[in-house]
């Protein structure tokens, strides 16, 4: 197939990026030996540049179609005319900048009172719909074995409302545990360690995946795609 | 001031999820809009934060400050392609992106394969009920989502197999049943967190983000 990709000093932007990616994978995990200078490089180069790709992505994706398009480009936002609304959210945008002056610093309070309330009031049916009833609805299904239900299904969602309810017994802290409840919240660390120990075991595995990715990178990307064919491979 | 905009901002947001009107949802949305542009004003302040902290750092010649400007010039390299050429496929900045960026994210969080690994044989010892529990349900899930790994390490045997056959069921089980009455309960206990500490902000209760300090702080003008 052939290198479509732009050349810098006949090289392709393709080739230059692979070994730099690899320079910078085998860098990473320099750090496994120890702490190093190479790998220290890496780390500073990750910080800057997720910084700059977090600004880049606000600037194009909210500050431009938002804000700059609507005030001085309403043709590119669908707008007949400018739309100055937007210069309220505008100003309490900037109004966040008088942070940097002590004396007036209390501005700061407003844009962040704005947002707190907003996502305050949103959270509250977004949570009670996205979390909370569809929890408790797929937790309300058949414990009896009757009609298309068969025992261990049955067994299965009698164990998942006893768990819900134990580990919910546990986080109860305003009565001492003690008694039923005192069972009740013992049956629910089982469920808690049960549930940690999965995710535990998920995290590791996603973790070994990404691991595995990175040396399929530099197996086949690197020492195949690039090595041997350099060594005419 | 910030108490009474805290009040009327989250009312609106609250209220207006039951009123489905056209106005409310148009007012809705652009509330949502607003909030996107004041919050991306915010980054800016914590940019400074990150770019200041570096700053001083070189200009007091701390320890490791030359990768300080590394940091700062791979920042600002970053911001100058993407806001001057763009940041759609095909720019400098997708390839920096492809090529120096994901590398350095998965291979970073690659690297805690290794330290979960030595975290998890000191830790997961089988000292108590509980310990023994989370050490099972992580081997089951583990060994479920690789089970071809038993049969390496027990051969291709009549054990082997039938463990071949039955981890991936038993790990599906472990995930669906007492993962999910784990999780769902903190779910629960989360969310009724989450709309207290909601409640507490609308009503001026909680007043931390303005600098109040908890329940009952000044907060200014």
């Amino acid at each position: 197939m052939p290198d479509a990709a732009p050349q810098i000093f006949g090289l392709s932007t393709e080739v230059i990026g692979v070994w730099i990616a690899t320079f910078l994978t085998l860098a990473i995990f320099s750090f496994l030996y120890r702490d190093n200078p190479v790998y220290k490089l890496a780390e500073h180069i990750f910080v800057g540049v997720s910084a700059g790709y977090g600004v880049v992505i606000v600037y194009h994706e909210a500050v431009i179609p938002l804000l700059i398009n609507p005030l001085f480009r309403p043709e590119l936002a669908d707008l007949e005319s400018p739309n100055y609304i937007v210069i309220i959210p505008g100003l309490l945008g900037l109004m966040m900048f008088s942070r940097f002056f002590p004396r007036y610093d209390w501005l700061s309070r407003w844009p962040i009172a704005f947002v707190m309330g907003l996502s305050s009031g949103l959270a509250i049916p977004a949570t009670v719909q996205t979390n909370l009833l569809p929890q408790l609805y797929a937790t309300l299904n058949p414990i009896l074995p009757l009609g298309d239900i068969d025992p261990w299904t049955a067994t299965s969602n009698f164990l998942l409302v006893v768990g819900v309810i134990c580990t919910l017994a546990y986080f109860y802290f305003s009565r001492e545990h003690a008694g039923a409840l005192g069972v009740a919240s013992r049956i629910g660390i089982f469920f808690l360690m049960v549930a940690f120990g999965a995710s535990f075991g998920n995290t590791v595995m996603a973790r070994v995946s990404l691991l595995i990715g990175r040396f399929q990178f530099l197996y086949y990307d690197w020492w195949q795609g690039q090595v041997m064919r350099l060594f005419g491979g | 001031m910030p108490l009474v905009i805290t009040f009327l901002a989250g009312l609106f947001m609250a209220v207006q999820f039951f009123v489905p009107h056209e106005i409310g949802v148009t007012v809705y949305r652009g509330m949502l809009d607003w909030a996107m542009i004041v919050a991306s004003f915010a980054l800016v302040l914590g940019i400074s934060s990150l770019l200041r902290t570096h700053w001083e750092k070189i200009r007091r010649r701390r320890r490791d400050w030359p990768y300080s400007i590394v940091a700062i010039v791979s920042f600002f390299l970053m911001c100058i392609v993407g806001i001057g050429y763009g940041h759609q496929p095909g720019t400098v900045f997708y390839w920096i992106f492809d090529y120096i960026q994901v590398p350095l994210d998965a291979t970073m969080f690659s690297l805690l394969a290794f330290f979960i690994a030595s975290a998890a044989v000191r830790t997961f010892r089988a000292r108590s009920v509980e310990a023994t529990l989370l050490l099972v349900a992580a081997i089951f899930v583990m060994l479920g989502r690789v089970p071809s790994a038993l049969l390496v390490m027990l051969g291709d045997t009549g054990v082997g197999q039938w463990l071949y056959d039955f981890m991936p069921d038993a790990s599906e089980w472990v995930m669906n049943v007492p993962t999910v009455a784990g999780k769902r309960g903190i779910i629960f206990g989360v969310s009724l967190g989450v709309i207290a500490t909601a409640l507490r902000i609308i009503l001026g209760i909680e007043r931390s983000h303005l600098g109040g300090g908890g329940g009952g702080g000044a907060v200014g003008p």
